[in-house]
């Protein structure tokens, strides 16, 4: 079951790590990336706080922390292979995975209904 | 994701303002707003307009085939400012009177020729960048979008009552890439004998339009001035060639960087003069010291004296060491680590054609010959970026 947020990162948790990525909408929005800066495994996030950046041909936005955590894997294909986001964001263009401090934080973001009824 | 997820973050500071929802006022639109709909543009506020910044096939594509075929844009927004003589006066007064205002040659321009030129400001800034078509019977200057009331303005302020200024309502296509001598010529033969920087009034689907051998990208291609209400069915018949495909101004942006070429408000401003910009060429010698016709624009003095010391900052081109995109605003240093900035970028981003980012900055020409090793300071860190010559893809013009 994934989770989502108003800043259009989706979340998938597994025990007490999240699978983050940007979602189906903001990669159509941002168009064909050409970079892609992750965090440092072990890197502690903070919720709101820069995580990583997604470059198109005309601008860099950041990716922010959708809540407290330890970075625990990046996903270096879309390092070297920033099109694989757009071509598949919510499934082989995840960004990083988040041990996160407080599993219940997961629960209260969005679900999918109300990301759709947001992302339209 | 910044809340709409196209508006840059850190270190964005877009060129174009990419969001599409932020309330802008009124909005104008160009005569093209249905057809750009009908394609499935995504629209951006631009200088006061409603202007597509892409299609559904996106900025990477649009580029990329502007340089493989054709690219057609709508650049409706841009200022067109006709200039005549008023009865009494002649076509060579038009001509003396605009030397008064850019350090050009106007008189020495001939019917059916085209110069880039600059609008300079009293102490010698660079107040627009515009060009310079001579007809028969008038002048005409196509101006940036942003600056149209203000050149207008000033031009009116400057100029003798012998000259009559016009800014008649009028579209503005442009059809650039391999493919556009062969799309153009389907629907006006004539245009295959034009040369880079020629000028024509010729009729396309009966319209009267003026025609122009130039264009924003490094390409070969044209700029098509086009009656409003004809505007629609002459692009739709540039369309109809399948190999025109519409260019949103994102694209024409990283087509105009990669062809070194200057964005007005950010890589040239009231702020840089021409000798800094690395634009002396568009003065000819005949208005530079020693010249004929020396002097007798604005900020003349300032413009020539700063010829003659060479500049303290020059406009350069970068090439960053990696992947990472080097953007407007990013500081530029000559080490690693430690130091005071010593110039700055104005324009930078991603070059579909070089397959690599690419900028343009400001730097002490000293610090920063060809083939210079500096550090481009992106979110804290230093990049490491090589001095280049400009531009960053060869220009196409067809010249012969």
């Amino acid at each position: 079951m994934k989770r989502f947020t108003e800043d259009h990162e989706w979340l998938a948790l597994d025990g007490d790590v999240a699978t983050v990525g940007i979602t189906s909408f903001a990669a159509e929005q941002l168009g064909d990336l050409v970079f892609v800066e992750l965090p440092k495994v072990g890197a502690a996030l903070k919720k709101a706080e820069a995580a990583a950046v997604v470059e198109s041909v005309k601008a860099a936005s950041d990716v922010y922390a959708p809540v407290d955590g330890e970075v625990t894997e990046v996903n270096d294909a879309v390092v070297a292979d920033p099109t694989v986001i757009s071509a598949d964001p919510e499934g082989a263009g995840w960004l990083y995975r988040l041990r996160l401090a407080d599993p219940a934080a997961f629960e209260s973001l969005m679900d999918e209904a109300a990301y759709a009824a947001l992302a339209k | 994701m910044s809340a709409s997820p196209a508006i840059g973050g850190t270190s964005a500071a877009a060129d174009l303002p990419v969001s599409s929802s932020e309330p802008d006022g009124a909005l104008r639109r160009t005569p093209l707003h249905a057809l750009h709909q009908r394609l499935g543009a995504r629209m951006t506020p631009f200088a006061g307009y409603e202007m597509p910044l892409q299609y559904p096939a996106g900025v990477l594509k649009e580029h990329l085939h502007a340089r493989a075929a054709a690219g057609l844009f709508d650049v409706s927004h841009m200022g067109q400012i006709a200039l005549s003589p008023r009865p009494g006066s002649t076509i060579d007064d038009v001509a003396r009177a605009l030397e008064a205002a850019i350090p050009t040659d106007a008189l020495g321009l001939k019917i059916g020729r085209q110069r880039y030129g600059l609008l300079t400001a009293d102490d010698g800034g660079i107040l627009d960048d515009l060009m310079v078509a001579r007809f028969d019977d008038r002048f005409v200057l196509v101006v940036n979008a942003a600056n149209r009331a203000a050149d207008a303005a000033r031009l009116r302020a400057t100029l003798p009552d012998t000259v009559e200024i016009e800014a008649p309502p009028r579209a503005l296509l442009a059809l650039q890439g391999p493919a556009a001598e062969a799309a153009l010529g389907r629907l006006a033969p004539g245009v295959a004998a034009m040369r880079f920087m020629d000028v024509a009034e010729l009729d396309l689907l009966g319209a009267r339009c003026l025609v122009s051998r130039s264009g924003y990208t490094g390409e070969d291609g044209f700029e098509i001035s086009t009656p409003e209400d004809r505007a629609e069915e002459i692009a739709e018949a540039l369309l109809a060639d399948e190999a025109v495909r519409p260019v949103g101004l994102g694209a024409r942006d990283s087509l105009r960087l990669e062809a070194g070429l200057c964005l007005h408000g950010a890589d040239i401003g009231p702020d840089v003069d021409p000798a800094e910009a690395g634009l002396v060429w568009s003065i000819p010698p005949v208005r530079r010291a020693g010249g004929a016709r020396e002097g007798g624009f604005p900020g003349a003095e300032q413009v020539l004296r700063a010829i003659g010391q060479g500049p303290a900052r020059l406009r350069v081109g970068l090439r960053p060491e990696g992947r990472q995109p080097v953007r407007t605003g990013a500081a530029l240093f000559a080490d690693e680590a430690g130091g005071e900035p010593i110039g700055v970028v104005t324009s930078g981003g991603f070059g579909p054609s070089v397959g690599a980012p690419v900028a343009m900055a400001y730097a002490p020409p000293d610090r920063a010959p060809p083939g210079a090793r500096l550090f481009a300071e992106v979110r804290g860190q230093r990049v490491p970026v090589i001095i280049v010559p400009l531009p960053f893809v060869p220009a196409r013009f067809k010249r012969g």
